[in-house]
């Protein structure tokens, strides 16, 4: 098994987000992770989707995913050749005498502190999974009372748009 | 007053009307003022509906009131809801048109569902039009609320709630497209009834605005040359049509395939006819219960061309073992098919009647290359397996009436113009060996959900759908209590269908099991309902009950008049209550999860398939 990023382009329409999540529990796909949100376009939304599949059960996943009338268009975005990003939030135990330590930790992941109390700090930190896991794994001793991680998004690198021709066609039949 | 006096103008008149179409009916009409409810029954008359098979209720009751007003549109009123979704089915099957039901909220909802998840396996068009509790009512489970777009998602094509009256031409207009176009299939349109009872203005849609759905229909050129190629060099090549041979009309194209290929041809249980039984080149039906040459030749075929079928495992038996040997051509009309069960070496994404035109003259430029190639070797093999493992069965050893005669007999004496709906077990399966099949269409079951019960209802829309042709629903007991209240339905809407009850007293297929793998423990399948039993109920008491004839055949000397009677009964629905042997069991068969290669032609006799080598 190996994890795809998929970019689902769906009509911004009620059930939209129930008729793909409802798809893969149906066809007994693994979702690993799942972020949906607007697009400049007001009428599309945008699915990242992250999976856990081999190369064939991805291929159905694709079409089964196209099948949906509401679904506009579907893009494997690889890992090389795209950003991706998850953001955290991390609530960990700081009091006056470990705090500098655990500043010091969030300075060198580039996170930044967003709430400080008397014994706690909480976190935000955006990147890649692995350097989010590396930030945990830094704070880890200092005592993590909460966690709080958005789904993965991701979008291609270089000048070109996935929405630009899928948008066209929303727009000519809007 | 009877329905039927609403009936549609014939085909012909209907065409005439189009003939004199003048410019001033191609100006988009003026937006008119009504109520949603007005709208939707001015929307079905838009999208060409004749026939609505349906229930009120009360959410969808202010739809009901403007229907009785339409001209054009007929309502059958049937008895259970389940029975409208079936009726659609038959009336889809019969009359190239969407099937429409009708339904009301919750309970009425619910009780499409079976119909819509068994027209969603078997691709048929049909919309179901539910009403729903008023808008402000959603999600506060109020009374018959039901979430109906919720729970028909994984069995619809697709569905719309609709909350506000201005949508419902648009949307209405979007489910007939959608049910109709690329790979078929229902489509349910939830209206709530405070949308039905508000003020809107009618416009129907020109432009329908679906930016997420482009069915490909027409097939990419250089995997069509290479089908072609692979077909002319192939030494083994069998032709596996399914059931999107059907949908797509492509029998006249087939037709020329197959002579132009010179290839064997199986046509699954869903494309029964769309080559004729008695074409010299058609094997029979593939699969668990599929001739011994159908199977066989797949199992031995080096090219498996595969057109409009999907590679199920009532066909392939266990999939690693299914046909080792081919290569594979794969034509659909849905992507999501190729590749599902079995890779393609040449997938073919296409409208199939599109896909074989284009074949042909690519198939007959290769033979015009390279000469036809020599299947001599592969037919002589074939001719064999034909010849040792035909078709047939034996007399009941109780002596009471074997079933496929029963069944066998209605085929001949109904003959190839008739339309044949079945129910699902094993009288399903030897109305699908035993009757020549010879026209694409006029064989309807339930393939892929196999929902017993579905004959009674199916048969009753395949006779709307095409009122001259003579319809017969072979049942089986089980399958005939499951659905029969539509017998009510026929009577009084003078739909005269002819029912065939095959009666061995049992749930069949599942007592069939019971002796084959269960030693013979009949767990709950005894019906009570045969030769010397308490026969509750009484069948042909029962079709009385229903203003039916009734005609009970105990023995093999009264079939044929039976026959011959209930064919000339035309003003009222027939049961003809076959009592048979509850021994009689499908043969060949493929028993679940094994190797097709481990066919059994009867009990315990298998092919011995190292004969010639």
């Amino acid at each position: 098994m190996s994890r795809h990023t998929l970019s689902v382009l769906v009509e911004n329409k009620p059930g939209v987000l129930t008729r793909v999540a409802g798809l893969f529990a149906r066809r007994a796909f693994n979702i690993h992770s799942l972020a949906v949100g607007p697009t400049e376009h007001p009428d599309v939304s945008r699915i990242t989707v992250v999976v856990d599949v081999d190369e064939l059960p991805l291929e159905q996943v694709t079409k089964q995913l196209n099948k949906l009338i509401n679904v506009i268009k579907i893009v494997e975005l690889e890992s090389e050749a795209s950003v991706q990003r998850e953001l955290l939030l991390v609530k960990v135990r700081a009091d006056v005498s470990t705090r500098a330590h655990v500043l010091e930790v969030v300075q060198l992941f580039r996170a930044h502190v967003v709430d400080v109390v008397q014994d706690a700090v909480t976190v935000e930190a955006t990147g890649s999974p692995a350097k989010l896991e590396a930030l945990l794994a830094a704070l880890e001793p200092f005592g993590v009372r909460e966690i709080v991680q958005s789904g993965i998004v991701a979008i291609g690198r270089g000048s070109r748009s996935i929405t630009d021709r899928a948008f066209e066609r929303v727009v000519r039949s809007a | 007053m009877v329905q039927g006096s609403q009936q549609a103008p014939p085909a012909g008149e209907r065409h005439k009307a189009a003939a004199t179409v003048t410019p001033a009916d191609l100006r988009p009409a003026p937006p008119q003022p009504m109520t949603g409810a007005e709208a939707i029954v001015r929307s079905l008359e838009h999208a060409g509906v004749d026939t609505v098979f349906g229930i009120p209720g009360g959410a969808i009751l202010p739809t009901y009131d403007p229907l009785m007003d339409s001209t054009k549109l007929r309502h059958i009123l049937v008895r259970h809801e389940q029975g409208s979704g079936h009726a659609a089915e038959g009336y889809a099957y019969t009359s190239g048109k969407v099937g429409v039901c009708m339904a009301t909220s919750g309970p009425g909802a619910t009780n499409l569902v079976t119909a819509l998840a068994d027209a969603n396996m078997d691709s048929v068009p049909v919309v179901a039009i539910t009403g729903q509790v008023a808008a402000p009512l959603i999600g506060t489970d109020a009374f018959q609320e039901a979430d109906i777009v919720g729970i028909t998602l994984p069995v619809t094509k697709h569905n719309f709630l609709v909350t506000d009256a201005d949508d419902i031409p648009r949307t209405i207009a979007q489910a007939f497209h959608i049910a109709s176009t690329g790979r078929p299939g229902p489509v349910l349109v939830d209206v709530a009834k405070s949308a039905m009872q508000a003020q809107t203005t009618f416009t129907w849609p020109t432009e329908l605005d679906l930016p997420g759905y482009h069915p490909v229909t027409k097939p990419h050129a250089k995997q069509v040359r290479e089908a072609a190629r692979l077909l002319a060099t192939a030494r083994r090549p069998v032709l596996y049509v399914g059931g999107g041979a059907v949908r797509s009309g492509a029998a006249p194209e087939l037709r020329r395939l197959v002579d132009e290929s010179g290839a064997p041809v199986v046509t699954t249980l869903m494309a029964r006819g769309v080559l004729p039984d008695t074409h010299p080149q058609n094997l029979g039906m593939p699969g668990m219960h599929g001739t011994v040459p159908a199977v066989a030749a797949l199992q031995k075929a080096d090219l498996i061309v595969a057109l409009g079928t999907r590679f199920d495992d009532r066909v392939t038996g266990k999939l690693s073992s299914f046909a080792p040997h081919a290569a594979v051509v794969h034509a659909d009309i849905d992507p999501a098919e190729i590749g599902k069960n079995r890779r393609a070496d040449v997938p073919i994404v296409g409208d199939l009647k599109e896909v074989i035109a284009d074949l042909l003259p690519e198939l007959a430029r290769e033979h015009a290359q390279h000469g036809k190639p020599d299947l001599e070797r592969w037919w002589k093999q074939i001719e064999d397996w034909r010849e040792t493992f035909p078709l047939g069965y034996s007399d009941t050893e109780d002596g009471l009436l074997a079933p496929q005669h029963v069944i066998s007999r209605i085929g001949e004496i109904a003959g190839p113009e008739a339309v044949y709906v079945a129910g699902v077990g094993q009288h399903q399966m030897w109305a699908s060996q035993f009757i020549k099949h010879q026209r694409p269409g006029a064989w309807i079951n339930s393939g892929g959900l196999g929902t017993m019960g579905f004959a009674v209802p199916a048969a009753m829309g395949a006779k709307v759908g095409d009122p001259d042709r003579v319809v017969w629903a072979i049942d089986g007991d089980g399958c005939f209590q499951m659905t029969n209240q539509e017998l009510a339905t026929a009577t009084i809407n003078e739909i005269p269908i002819k029912v065939a009850v095959i009666n061995n007293s049992s749930l069949g297929m599942v007592r069939q099991w019971q002796t084959l793998f269960y030693e013979s423990r009949y767990s709950n399948t005894d019906l009570h309902t045969g030769h010397g039993t308490v026969r509750i109920p009484d069948f042909v008491k029962l079709a009385d009950a229903y203003g039916a004839v009734g005609i009970r055949v105990d023995s093999k000397a009264e079939v044929d008049a039976a026959i011959k009677r209930a064919m000339e009964i035309d003003d009222r629905p027939v049961v003809v209550d076959f009592t048979v042997s509850r021994d009689a069991m499908v043969w060949p068969m493929v028993a679940a999860g094994v190797s097709n290669d481990e066919i059994q032609y009867a009990r315990g006799i298998s092919p011995a398939w190292d004969r010639e080598d």
